[in-house]
């Protein structure tokens, strides 16, 4: 298939004496839509912190096209600019209206131009439907309204990959939607996605692969389709069972 | 009605002096709580930044801790008049007799003390920012610093700034006890005033409704500040196509 751009190995994570992650290995390939499904405290956030290191692995390796970004010498800032991460609480940056949340990250981690910044930010609020509220503070935005702007910050950075992290979780059923609908779409574009979700619609309808997490491994690897419909692992059956999905 | 003739006439008569108390006063208060502040945000700044991966760097950062924290315990456990004295006299000893100015005196001591108390106000300011203020700014690739001075402290001066408040208004009140090393500051015209008048209660009744003024002032700018910085409660929607008298404003919309 496509070019491997995301690769963990022997990831491990421990807080105190407790273990989250064991022995992870996963990869990714570009333009894949991976959905990762699990109950809670199976490890799936710690697993997509640990991507673009707000959590540091106690061992193993992440590697982004290769080269081990646990490193100590890797350039941080660099890397997590092109892996974008969309928050469960959205993490707006409250001081600042939805179009300065969208520049700041640009013109000081890339060093765009006011102008240029602006112009790629209009760009993405405007893809994501947010460009009448682009003056508007987090404060005056409804919980799918700052989602769709954090979405767009992400993007406004050009990242190679995005990280969802139970971006609809924090959303009434009503504002779910608008947000789906945008990740339907960025999917549909060919965008690079690993996806934690409770929305298994979304993980059967539009990812290419499901990872499905419990007690900090991952159980069962595959195609939506057969993990859904014809899942081999017991806690991944029990799992889907509790869903429903038909 | 002899007794308000008293206090319209020691107004009358002293208000050179009782204004050039006013005018020390405030400077020096105005001063100390403004390089306090600055003590505060920098000393808060070095200390919730994360150690550094460099050992060299994380030691010497570990001693800057140390270092700032007997700092804010020595200033905030001893009295104003004290570190008054204590500085003012020390200069004096250390120099063999030569004395500091004295309004620069009271500057420096009212920012020292100050900035122990504001070191604490902004470290509670900064550990009480959400740290999803900090995971977003690290998710598109900021730094520390500039998430710091981009996203952080612009937040934490507005949550502070009832507490830096409070601290300007306490420091216009304990300017007096600088009286102590002879600043001419209100309290120390106050003195003046009453043994050339012997009119004890008038003067310092004088003198205390300066201070109320003057505090309740301040109280109520930082208060008009503070509704600044909170900006306007409604946003121009972008786009509108009438002119800017018929723009659309829409109001607060809070998720329930």
């Amino acid at each position: 298939m496509g070019e491997k751009v995301l690769e963990l190995v022997h990831l491990q994570k421990q807080f105190g004496d407790h273990t989250v992650l064991r022995d992870i290995h996963l990869s990714v390939e570009k333009g894949e839509v991976l959905s990762i499904i699990g109950a809670s405290g199976s490890g799936k956030s710690t697993m997509l912190r640990c991507i673009n290191l707000l959590e540091t692995p106690t061992s193993g390796q992440v590697l982004y096209r290769g080269q081990d970004v646990t490193a100590r010498d890797m350039d941080l800032s660099h890397y997590r600019a092109k892996v974008g991460m969309v928050f469960q609480s959205f993490n707006l940056f409250n001081n600042m209206t939805a179009l300065q949340n969208c520049v700041a990250g640009q013109m000081s981690v890339l060093r765009r131009s006011r102008a240029e910044a602006e112009k790629i930010a209009m760009e993405y609020l405007g893809r994501v439907g947010m460009t009448p509220y682009i003056h508007a503070r987090p404060a005056q935005l409804s919980g799918g309204q700052k989602q769709r702007v954090a979405i767009a910050r992400a993007l406004a950075m050009e990242p190679e990959v995005l990280l969802f992290d139970e971006p609809t979780s924090a959303l009434d059923p009503q504002m779910v939607g608008e947000v789906l609908d945008v990740m339907r779409s960025l999917a549909g574009d060919g965008l690079t996605m690993i996806v934690v979700t409770h929305e298994m619609a979304f993980a059967r309808d539009v990812s290419t692969n499901v990872v499905f997490m419990a007690d900090g491994v991952i159980c069962e690897e595959g195609r939506p389709k057969d993990i859904f419909e014809n899942p081999q692992d017991p806690k991944t059956r029990e799992f889907l069972s509790r869903f429903l999905v038909g | 009605m002899s007794f308000f003739q008293d206090v319209i006439n020691i107004v009358a008569k002293y208000y050179p002096q009782l204004l050039s108390g006013v005018g020390n006063t405030m400077l020096i208060a105005l001063t100390g709580t403004v390089a306090g502040l600055a003590i505060g945000l920098l000393t808060g700044i070095v200390r919730t930044a994360p150690f550094s991966r460099n050992g060299f760097v994380r030691v010497l950062h570990r001693i800057l801790n140390a270092v700032i924290a007997v700092y804010v315990e020595v200033f905030r456990g001893t009295p104003m008049m004290v570190q008054a004295m204590v500085i003012y006299w020390g200069y004096a000893f250390a120099s063999g007799g030569s004395t500091l100015p004295l309004i620069p005196s009271g500057m420096l001591i009212v920012s020292v003390n100050t900035g122990a108390y504001m070191a604490e106000i902004v470290r509670g300011g900064i550990i009480s920012i959400d740290k999803g203020q900090f995971e977003g700014a690290m998710s598109i690739g900021m730094t520390h610093s500039q998430t710091m001075f981009q996203v952080i402290i612009p937040q934490v001066m507005r949550n502070i700034l009832p507490s830096v408040s409070n601290e300007f208004v306490i420091n216009i009140k304990d300017t007096s006890v600088l009286n102590v090393i002879g600043v001419t500051e209100l309290y120390y015209f106050a003195g003046i005033i009453k043994r050339q008048s012997f009119e004890t209660f008038q003067t310092y009744l004088v003198v205390c409704a300066l201070y109320f003024v003057l505090t309740f002032t301040v109280t109520r700018l930082l208060r008009l500040a503070e509704r600044r910085l909170d900006g306007n409660d409604s946003y121009v929607i972008f786009g509108s196509q009438s002119d800017s008298a018929a723009e659309i404003h829409i109001k607060t919309a809070r998720e329930g």
